[in-house]
């Protein structure tokens, strides 16, 4: 579904990302892991389109969206969760998600805008009550859940999470867990980054290290949760 | 006359150019907030409306209201195709580098300025009002169409507010005045929306002059008090907030039409830069703006 080749890319003269490679697959949690620093969230712009690649080629479903401009990611069926939420916080909740629905219908994807306003908001009953409000005055929690509701709307079929429970109650990390569990059963491909291991290794159905800026070895989840020893060489112990 | 009937015409008088003003210093804002471009040409945009205004009236030698009415359609497109063209050639090749745009948009501030005094020439010329209709009150007769021009101000804001608030245009640009990236990550065009809004900006300033034109004559040093003034009204209502640039605009408006009737024009400008000076002070965001975070 989302297959990235061998990118390079990096912020001016600095370069984050060297032969970085992925494939994710529809139904499937790959689940980027490594140190702070180590070039996963530009990983995640890139394939975005909000970085420009040196080179490689960032492949949707056989498109190769990297040399196209940014907005043209979401229309390719990408949808994104930033880091840190990102939300369009003087603007209420429905104007968030009406954002999303509005890059769904350029894309023309899936059903019409309310059905997939409604679809969204049945993983999130708790927004439907907050429709009005603006979204900077959510909880973080709440805020989570928009940012993840909205990247819904235009009914992705490749998501990319950037540490989506960061800084979360434990109730709302097991919510976002299952919503993130049910779109796998959807046969959206998924791409996590998250920092805590214990969460990969219960969700992930992969697990790709990333180590200054290189992507280095994929496993299997199962594999790690019987040889934790291969957590330490990357990600360091404490984990 | 007595100092209440007086003090109505001087009210009446602020009202207009109230009414102007916050058309006027709603583009400078809308431009600043969405695009964080502080565009010093736009008082030179104002004047641009004015001379083709008075260019089509003069030109089609039709009746004075049919000849406004095409006024103020095609001025404010003239005005908007060159600025959407301006924001092309210029502005996206310097990136929106802040320093860099304040000299680019002095730069276009001249070159219009002069392309206006070798074309249309150094006169002051009149555009007729398009109805002679006089409001007459127990103390004064009072022109009709300076109430039209309130009217019409009136009615452009709230179109400007419904545009911005109620469509899906208007979601897109406020979308990328909060975050352009993320805006970028789904699907807005944000360099499509930059363009339509420094032409938008540049329209609200054309139509604001086209409205002034048969008050004032349209004249190419023109744009000098409007870009004063709406620099003055958007610091005082906060940058890139709609309620407070119409306040400011309001308020600063009036006190010049009154204080100018009054007192004196130029005692009117010093109170008003004396106002940012505390506005600067006291509440650096403005009356509505935001506080940085």
């Amino acid at each position: 579904m989302l297959m990235v080749e061998s990118l390079d890319c990096g912020y001016g003269a600095t370069q984050v990302l060297r032969d970085f490679s992925l494939a994710v697959d529809r139904g499937e949690i790959l689940c980027l892991l490594g140190r702070n620093g180590a070039g996963k969230t530009t990983a995640l712009k890139a394939i975005m389109g909000l970085v420009k690649p040196s080179a490689g080629r960032v492949l949707v479903d056989g498109t190769d969206v990297a040399q196209l401009p940014a907005e043209a990611a979401p229309l390719h069926g990408l949808g994104y969760v930033p880091q840190g939420r990102r939300l369009f916080a003087e603007l209420s909740v429905a104007e968030n998600l009406e954002i999303g629905l509005m890059a769904g219908d350029k894309a023309g994807r899936g059903g019409p805008a309310a059905a997939r306003r409604d679809d969204a908001l049945a993983l999130f009953p708790v927004l439907r009550e907050r429709l009005n409000q603006r979204a900077g005055t959510l909880s973080g929690g709440e805020q989570q859940m928009l940012a993840i509701a909205r990247a819904l709307c235009l009914e992705p079929s490749v998501l990319l999470l950037d540490e989506p429970t960061e800084g979360l109650m434990p109730a709302m990390i097991a919510r976002i867990r299952e919503v993130v569990e049910e779109l796998r059963r959807r046969e959206v491909a998924i791409l996590l980054v998250e920092q805590r291991v214990d969460a990969v290794l219960q969700i992930a159905n992969r697990v790709l290290f990333v180590e200054n800026g290189r992507s280095r070895e994929t496993v299997e989840a199962e594999r790690l949760r019987a040889e934790p020893a291969l957590l330490d060489r990357y990600v360091g112990v404490g984990h | 006359m007595d100092f209440g009937p007086f003090f109505l015409l001087a009210a009446m008088e602020g009202a207009v150019g109230a009414a102007v003003l916050a058309v006027t210093a709603l583009g400078l804002s809308l431009v600043f907030g969405v695009m964080r471009v502080v565009n010093v040409a736009h008082g030179e945009f104002y004047m641009l409306g004015a001379v083709i205004a008075w260019w089509v009236t003069s030109l089609l030698g039709v009746h004075p209201a049919l000849g406004f009415l095409a006024a103020l359609i095609v001025s404010p497109l003239i005005v908007g195709a060159i600025a959407g063209a301006a924001e092309r050639l210029v502005l996206t090749r310097i990136h929106y580098d802040p320093e860099a745009t304040i000299v680019a948009t002095i730069g276009m501030l001249y070159i219009i300025q002069q392309a206006v005094l070798m074309t249309y020439g150094p006169d002051a010329r009149p555009v007729q009002p398009p109805f002679d209709f006089r409001i007459q009150l127990p103390w004064f007769g009072y022109s009709g169409y300076k109430l039209f021009v309130i009217l019409a101000a009136a009615l452009l804001m709230l179109a400007v507010w419904w545009g911005l608030t109620r469509t899906r245009v208007g979601l897109m640009m406020r979308a990328t005045q909060f975050d352009r990236e993320t805006a970028r990550a789904f699907a807005i065009p944000v360099d499509t929306v930059y363009g339509g809004v420094f032409a938008v900006g540049a329209m609200l300033a054309a139509l604001g002059a086209v409205l002034v034109t048969p008050i004032q004559q349209a004249h190419y040093l023109m744009g000098h008090d409007p870009l004063l003034l709406s620099f003055i009204v958007v610091i005082i209502g906060g940058l890139g907030s709609l309620r407070g640039t119409v306040l400011a605009a309001v308020i600063i408006g009036m006190s010049d039409g009154i204080i100018s009737v009054f007192f004196s024009p130029t005692l009117a400008k010093i109170i008003a830069t004396l106002a940012v000076a505390f506005v600067l002070v006291w509440r650096p965001q403005g009356l509505f703006g935001e506080r940085p975070a």
